[in-house]
């Protein structure tokens, strides 16, 4: 009986659509809510990836590459921001150990 | 002459340059005679012109000299040209001749500024900037030098930047004008919208053939007519030029008397077709927005203490009064008064500014009195231009003022003959606070004795020598100085010959010679007024035009010189004291206090405005300045939000709904 | 063999035409490879590469130019790459933006003594970025040209490494940066899921052939709106904006005239792109969203910029208000987007964004001047009497100052005629007349640098500002530009107003 009901449940594109966007809502909003910087960046990859599997799934759906080839120069870009991003992280926890990212703030106004 | 119209700006242009090249070498005095120059050549330019003109048949006096294609893109021609017709020869002729003398006049006046050539740089490129102006083809040019004259107002304004008023100043002027420009920007783009062109033969020839729709035509004359309301010093826009008078004197009588403020006045007038188009109410709020002006202007000059204060409303009010010139479709009588008021009030100006020379910059008009002994020539020539702004024969402004009332009154219907009152009553206050202003300069006890050291009064004018400091004895200003007074006071003596008026003992060939000469700039805008019962009555108009100068200068001086005759005839004056304390009963009372407040109203809530904008400014940018708060994780919230917004529009505003 | 393979075909690669980033790219490598290779270079060479990578670039532009002319427009490798007169528009501006920075940024660092490589070499791959951008013709590609120039731009925002504040902009820039790329992104994904495809050519069609879709695809709706955000804050558009004013005030100055210029330029060509060229069937929903952001941009950077005391914080907030007057351009193009008589929206774009990089470069390369003598300050203060210690270059920056309040015979007032214009033709009048307001507002800011600058006495100690030779001929250039074509500004328009037909 079980097995019945769960073999009904035939995931379709809509899925993997839903669970990229809660993906990309969960990265969006630990960027907003956690402030060491480390965390923020893994955030916007977190929101990389999520788009990642909406084109995945949107491919297979349409059974055109367009969307897989999109992955891999999302990738290739994601792999390009972490170089930048740690580098510029790295400087600066150098300079200030411990700093978040409410530290920084003498820019204002 | 004609061919090599762009002579005119050319030579304050080249002495702009050379003075900005060699003005530290040349010094004082040579760079003021060299900025001199430059504007007399333009002058004698402009006399050229005009003969060229009137040897051209009247209908064809009008000569465009194309100096260069501006934007010539498909769908936008603009050329640098310029038009030489009666109008902007008028305008050249007045604002170049007026020009050289108070470049003049000025070299007397900054005697020993350390900014000397500074100051005739300026001078120099406002007189390149005003050239271009009146001699603009299409509204283009006209505004470039509309923007220049503006900057120079500006630099010149605060050319004593030491002083914080003027830096003030400065800033209240650039920002009113800019209010102003905008008007003039939108009004360009409108007539381009509909016309395709922004050249003001485009512009008119398509409101007289009647291809416009009344209501483009009505956009775009009242939207230039915020410009002229913001150039010219209208209410509510006036406030910057009061304040304006924080520049040098001769700054004041060039550009804030005779020729700046007057741009206005010459842009509606060139654009008269396009008034004549739009629907009549725009006419009538012009007329009514002058007539205003003019009022709401005097009653505060009667209450003003600085010498140049009074003069500065005094401006502010005659430029009402070519409003409601403007406004009743009295575009000749618009342009006469201007070059009267340009004669008599830049001569007043430089008077004011020789009474200041010669008192040691002091400009307070309580602290001067019986000056005409010590300064004979400055006091003469500005009585002449008293008489001429007060309205009595048979000096220039009478002639202008009544006939600019004439036109107001036979413009009929509910607004002429109230429009025509409050002139009159104008009239009353003008001849009122100049008379004031004269007889506490001129006339009067020498309050300055008190004010100076007990030990240096004067003798008497053999002992006019220029004091070291500490000493205080006003003083007659330098020939170089005197000489513009005498030529303006000749001009304002004598203006009004070029357009008299149709009374019976005028010969024929004597009338309207300025009509006949702008008549084919003019004629689609002129009110007709012949056979109204105004015009066939104007003789017995004029006579209470006259009565009511008299009114003003009797009351004046009943109030202000009774006192004068004190030794001599006490019981006059006891009778002049009683008299003087029931006129000062009403006005040290209720009437003094009317003129209090309005002076009151006019400092604290328009100026109040004004920084008030300044101030919803500034604090709208505290406020929101206080969201950048530097905090990185703020920033990406305020994204959100705009995310989520932008959402909500997209899926829900287009998409569901 | 795969050669011979008929599935596939591989694209035909048209080497001339891609030129320009050919060019870019090779002046990179060769800065980053020969110059880690070899010892230092004789002083102000690697500046000089730089320029002369970006003048042979534009020059390569002007040439694709005529071809564009003479044979139409295309695409390049494979429908990935338009090639038409708006690429090639946008490369000019993109190189004339770059030459002028890098003669600015020869003094700076070696004042500094930290004469090297890498900054051109960035400053070429960020270049690069803005013109993929200008010339992409599919999404994708779009979205590599602008991390391309982001990632270039969030190391030079960081690149002086002792000021903490620049180290500050950099990381602001970076977590803000890579947020808004996340939403383009999934902007891309979006109009992928409605369009099954992320070239722009084929959305186009997608969009001609699809009759259930009636414009009403949420998919595509959620698309443009995201895609809005990723452009909105490349562009500096309020809401977006708010990374703008920290970053501008934080980055080395030469950076921050390269960001309000080259980023500036890359953004909006990309915004022109997406929306007007690939999304003209969808105009009607996303022209109220750029007339706001326009409107907002408009307001809040001219309010903000008159109560700044830091003039390069100044500039940053009417770099704001800068980029609503463009968006008044975008949203007039909105009006005929797709249709064959496009009106005067997209010139007026293009034109306002060559102008505009120009000025502000040398408003920047000015500031830089006088920061560099007052020991990094840039407030107000700092330019007191400047035109006492240096007349020529104070009549430099009024020059700028002037063209950014739009005046008559300068520059600024041909870009701003040209988008109120196209603005007033579509009948926009309200955005027409917020513009002027907001001119008018803004136009108070310039005053206060002008009388800064003229009117008051600096301090007595301070010294005359040097100018270097590079730096003076970049400020003259521009100076002499932007007077140039304030008087004759009819063959630029005439350019402009060709660029009417695109590749896609």
């Amino acid at each position: 009986m079980q097995a019945v009901v769960l073999a009904a449940v035939v995931p379709t594109t809509t899925y993997y659509l839903v669970l990229s966007a809660a993906l990309f809502g969960i990265g969006a909003t630990g960027l907003l809510v956690r402030r060491n910087p480390l965390i923020m960046f893994m955030c916007i990859e977190l929101m990389l990836n999520a788009v990642n599997v909406t084109f995945v799934a949107l491919a297979v759906r349409f059974g055109n590459i367009d969307g897989q080839t999109a992955v891999f120069f999302v990738l290739v870009v994601a792999a390009a921001e972490v170089v930048v991003g740690l580098g510029i992280i790295i400087s600066i926890l150098r300079r200030r150990p411990g700093a978040t990212a409410d530290d920084l703030a003498e820019l204002k106004g | 002459m004609l061919d090599v119209i762009w002579l005119i700006p050319a030579f304050p242009l080249a002495g702009f340059l050379l003075i900005l090249l060699f003005g530290r070498r040349l010094g004082e005095p040579k760079s003021g005679y060299l900025a001199s120059a430059m504007v007399l050549a333009s002058f004698v330019v402009s006399v050229g012109a005009y003969f060229d003109l009137l040897s051209m048949d009247s209908h064809e006096r009008a000569h465009i000299e194309t100096l260069f294609s501006w934007v010539p893109v498909s769908s936008l021609q603009i050329d640098m040209a310029f038009l030489a017709d009666p109008l902007s020869i008028t305008m050249c002729l007045f604002v170049t001749g007026i020009g050289f003398l108070i470049h003049l006049f000025a070299v007397g006046y900054m005697h020993g500024d350390p900014n000397f050539s500074k100051f005739f740089l300026y001078l120099n490129l406002f007189v390149l900037s005003m050239t271009i102006l009146v001699l603009g083809e299409n509204l283009l040019v006209t505004f470039l030098g509309w923007e220049g004259v503006g900057t120079c107002s500006y630099l010149l304004i605060s050319f004593w930047h030491q002083r914080e008023s003027a830096a003030t100043a400065g800033k209240k002027a650039f920002v009113t004008n800019r209010v102003g420009d905008w008007g003039f920007m939108l009004a360009m783009f409108l007539g381009f919208e509909a016309v395709g062109s922004v050249s003001y033969h485009a512009l008119n020839g398509a409101a007289e053939a009647g291809s416009l729709a009344t209501s483009t035509a009505t956009g775009i004359a009242l939207l230039l007519f915020v410009g002229a309301v913001g150039k010219s010093a209208q209410l509510p826009l006036y406030i910057w030029l009061p304040d304006a008078m924080e520049g040098p004197t001769p700054v004041s009588a060039l550009i804030h008397a005779a020729t700046m403020v007057t741009a206005g006045v010459f842009l509606m007038t060139r654009m008269n077709p396009m008034l004549a188009a739009a629907a009549p109410e725009a006419s009538t709020i012009i007329a009514v927005v002058g007539a205003l002006t003019a009022l709401f202007a005097a009653t505060i000059a009667v209450a003003q203490t600085d010498i140049k204060k009074v003069l500065a409303y005094s401006t502010v009010s005659q430029l009402g009064y070519m409003f409601l010139a403007v406004g009743s479709g009295a575009f000749v009588a618009a342009i006469f008064h201007m070059v009267t008021h340009a004669f008599f009030k830049a001569l007043m100006f430089l008077g004011s500014g020789s009474v200041i020379h010669g008192m040691h910059h002091e400009q307070d008009m309580r602290k001067m009195g019986a000056l005409r002994k010590l300064m004979p020539i400055t006091a003469a020539t500005f009585i002449v231009g008293w008489l001429a702004i007060a309205g009595v024969p048979p000096f220039a402004g009478f002639w202008s003022k009544d006939e600019i009332l004439l036109f107001a009154l036979a413009k009929g219907g509910t607004w002429g003959p109230i429009l025509y009152v409050v002139g009159l009553v104008t009239a009353v206050l003008t001849a009122f606070y100049m008379t004031r202003q004269v007889i506490m300069v001129f006339f009067g006890e020498a309050k300055w004795e008190s004010h100076a050291n007990a030990a240096e009064a004067p003798e008497g004018e053999d002992e006019m020598t220029h004091g070291a400091h500490g000493e205080f004895k006003p003083h007659e200003s330098p020939p170089i100085m005197l000489f513009p007074l005498v030529v303006l006071a000749g001009l304002a003596a004598v203006g009004g010959l070029i357009q008299l008026p149709a009374f019976g003992f005028i010969p024929d060939g004597w009338q309207h010679k300025l009509e006949h000469w702008l008549e084919p700039v003019v004629e689609a805008g002129e009110a007709h007024i012949a056979g109204t019962s105004a015009y066939d009555n104007k003789e017995l108009l004029a006579l209470l035009a006259i009565a009511c100068a008299l009114i003003g200068i009797g009351v004046a001086v009943a109030i202000y010189a009774k006192k004068l005759v004190k030794p001599v005839e006490p019981q006059l004056l006891a009778d002049g004291w009683k008299y003087d304390s029931g006129v000062s009963a009403f006005m040290g009372g209720p009437g003094r206090k009317a003129f209090e407040a309005i002076a009151w109203f006019d400092k604290n809530v328009v100026d109040g405005a004004v920084h008030g904008v300044a101030k919803l400014v500034g604090g709208a940018g505290g406020q929101i300045r206080k969201t950048q708060t530097g905090n990185v994780r703020n920033y990406a919230g305020i994204v959100g939000v705009g995310v989520v917004l932008l959402l909500a529009w997209f899926v829900i505003g287009r998409g569901v709904l | 063999m795969l050669a011979q393979d008929d599935f596939f075909l591989a694209p035909g690669i048209e080497w001339f035409h891609l030129g320009p980033v050919i060019a870019l790219v090779s002046g990179a490598l060769v800065l980053l490879v020969v110059g880690a290779l070899t010892p230092r270079w004789p002083r102000g060479l690697y500046a000089y590469v730089t320029a002369l990578t970006a003048a042979v670039a534009g020059g390569l532009a002007v040439f694709n130019w005529n071809d564009i002319t003479d044979d139409g427009v295309s695409t390049l490798v494979g429908g990935a790459l338009a090639f038409d007169t708006f690429a090639q528009m946008i490369t000019i501006t993109v190189c004339a933006a770059t030459l002028l920075v890098a003669l600015v940024t020869d003094d700076e660092l070696r004042r500094a003594g930290k004469d090297g490589p890498e900054v051109y070499a960035l400053f070429l791959i960020a270049a690069t970025g803005a013109v993929v951008m200008g010339s992409a013709n599919d999404l994708i590609l779009l979205f590599l040209g602008l991390e391309t120039l982001s990632l270039a731009l969030y190391v030079l925002a960081a690149s002086d490494r002792e000021r903490p504040t620049s180290q500050e902009a950099g990381i602001k820039y970076f977590v803000l940066g890579g947020f808004a790329s996340a939403f383009f992104l999934y902007g891309i994904a979006l109009i992928y899921g409605g369009t099954q495809s992320t070239n722009i050519g084929e959305i186009i069609g997608s969009f001609q052939t699809s009759v259930l879709l009636d414009g009403k695809d949420t998919l595509v709706l959620a698309g443009i709106a995201l895609l809005i955000v990723g452009l909105g804050f490349k562009v500096a558009a309020v809401p977006f904006h708010m990374w703008t004013p920290d970053v501008y005030q934080g980055a080395p100055t030469n950076v921050t005239a390269f960001m309000a210029s080259v980023g500036k330029a890359g953004a909006f060509a990309a915004m022109l792109r997406v929306l007007v060229i690939a999304l003209p069937f969808h105009r009607d929903d996303w022209r109220p969203a750029i007339w706001v952001l326009a409107v907002l941009s408009l307001v809040i950077g001219s309010v903000l910029a008159v109560v700044q005391t830091d003039v390069k914080r100044m500039l940053a907030y009417s770099s704001i208000s800068h980029a609503g007057f463009i968006l008044v351009g975008v949203e007039a193009a909105g009006h005929n987007a797709g249709e064959l008589a496009p009106g005067d929206g997209m010139p007026s774009v293009l034109t306002y964004l060559l102008l505009y990089s120009v000025l502000t470069v040398g408003s920047f390369a000015v500031v830089s001047l006088v920061a560099r003598n007052n020991g990094g300050d840039t407030s107000l203060d700092a330019f007191k009497g400047l035109a006492q210690r240096r007349p020529t270059i104070a009549l430099a920056l009024t020059v700028f100052l002037l063209a950014q309040a739009g005046v008559p015979l300068t520059s600024g007032f041909i870009a701003k005629w040209g988008v109120i214009q196209a603005a007033v033709e579509e009948e926009s009048y309200a955005i027409a007349i917020i513009a002027m307001v907001a001119a008018v507002v803004a136009a108070f800011l310039y005053l206060r640098i002008m009388v800064s600058t003229w009117l008051e006495t600096g301090a007595e100690s301070t010294e005359r500002e040097a100018v270097p030779f590079s730096t003076g001929v970049a400020v003259f250039s521009a100076a002499a530009f932007t007077l140039l074509i304030g008087v004759w500004p009819g063959w630029l328009l005439d350019a402009a107003e060709s660029v009417t037909t695109y590749a896609k």
